[in-house]
């Protein structure tokens, strides 16, 4: 019965957060109109999204951010660096394919998302049967090092949060 | 006191407007299609980072009122930008990169691009 008004209970907290947010002005009246959308949206997209994602570790989530966060401004800088300061033709562009561990599709979309955003690496396609990852990379000598670095740094952290 | 914060907003004022410019400037600069997309995923980034940093700093110390729609402009933007670069990355590789061209999936199946899905158990 729970399950069947609340289907995604994270999603509602966001949804009353984002809310709060939007008006800028947190009152009891406010409040209350968040709390409605937290239940009523998820309640109306259930059959859209029928199975609820499993998240095992949610303070890991708070971790994961933090650990993706950093590394964006680091990854600011680094590609800055490399527009302003390198000659076009020393620029070495690969593709790097990263075979997955993750099995649940929330997953696999916040990492190709962290990736994405993160040190010189830009997610460009998955493989059809949703086991590998087409990454590009921007410039690297070392691409081996970067396969590694995805799997390790972000990867590992994803499975112990959704698996 | 008053002129710490000026100091801090204006930092954050121009280390944003320096990213914005650099990322733009790339757009510029760079050779092909995928190394351009990198210059607005990331150094934009940190570009409206700075100036949505700066805009809470100025509200929160020197108006006195606590502002925090502009963690929503952030949480947006981490949500819109890997997907509409995704979306690029994918238009770019059907138009004009050759399966060959690309590492191996390292399955029996090739890049989503190229090859179909494995059929699920709604298709057999």
């Amino acid at each position: 019965m729970i399950r069947r008004i609340f289907p995604h209970p994270y999603l509602s907290l966001t949804l009353a957060l984002v809310w709060l947010a939007l008006v800028n002005k947190v009152t009891p009246g406010n409040v209350f109109l968040g709390l409605v959308f937290g239940v009523a949206l998820p309640f109306l997209t259930q059959p859209y999204w029928p199975n609820r994602p499993k998240v095992g570790r949610p303070l890991r989530m708070i971790e994961y951010a933090l650990v993706v966060l950093w590394d964006i401004v680091l990854a600011n800088v680094e590609v800055a660096l490399v527009i302003l300061f390198k000659r076009n033709d020393a620029i070495q562009s690969h593709w790097i394919a990263v075979p997955l561990d993750l099995r649940s599709p929330e997953a696999i979309t916040v990492l190709a998302g962290t990736i994405t955003m993160t040190p010189g690496t830009v997610t460009s396609v998955l493989a059809a049967d949703g086991r590998a990852l087409l990454v590009h990379c921007l410039d690297t000598g070392d691409p081996d090092g970067i396969r590694q670095q995805i799997k390790e740094r972000y990867e590992y952290r994803l499975k112990e949060i959704f698996e | 006191m008053e002129q710490i914060v000026e100091i801090l907003v204006a930092l954050f004022l121009v280390i944003g407007g320096v990213f914005g410019l650099v990322g733009s400037f790339g757009l510029l600069v760079l050779r092909n299609t995928m190394q351009r997309l990198h210059a607005p995923t990331k150094a934009t980034t940190l570009g409206v980072g700075g100036v949505l940093i700066a805009s809470m700093l100025y509200f929160w110390l020197v108006k006195g009122s606590f502002s925090f729609h502009e963690l929503l402009i952030t949480l947006f933007l981490f949500l819109t930008a890997p997907v509409s670069a995704n979306f690029i990355a994918k238009t770019y590789l059907q138009a004009r990169v050759k399966e060959a061209d690309l590492p191996e999936t390292g399955r029996d199946f090739g890049w989503a691009v190229y090859d179909d899905p494995p059929p699920g158990p709604e298709d057999v």
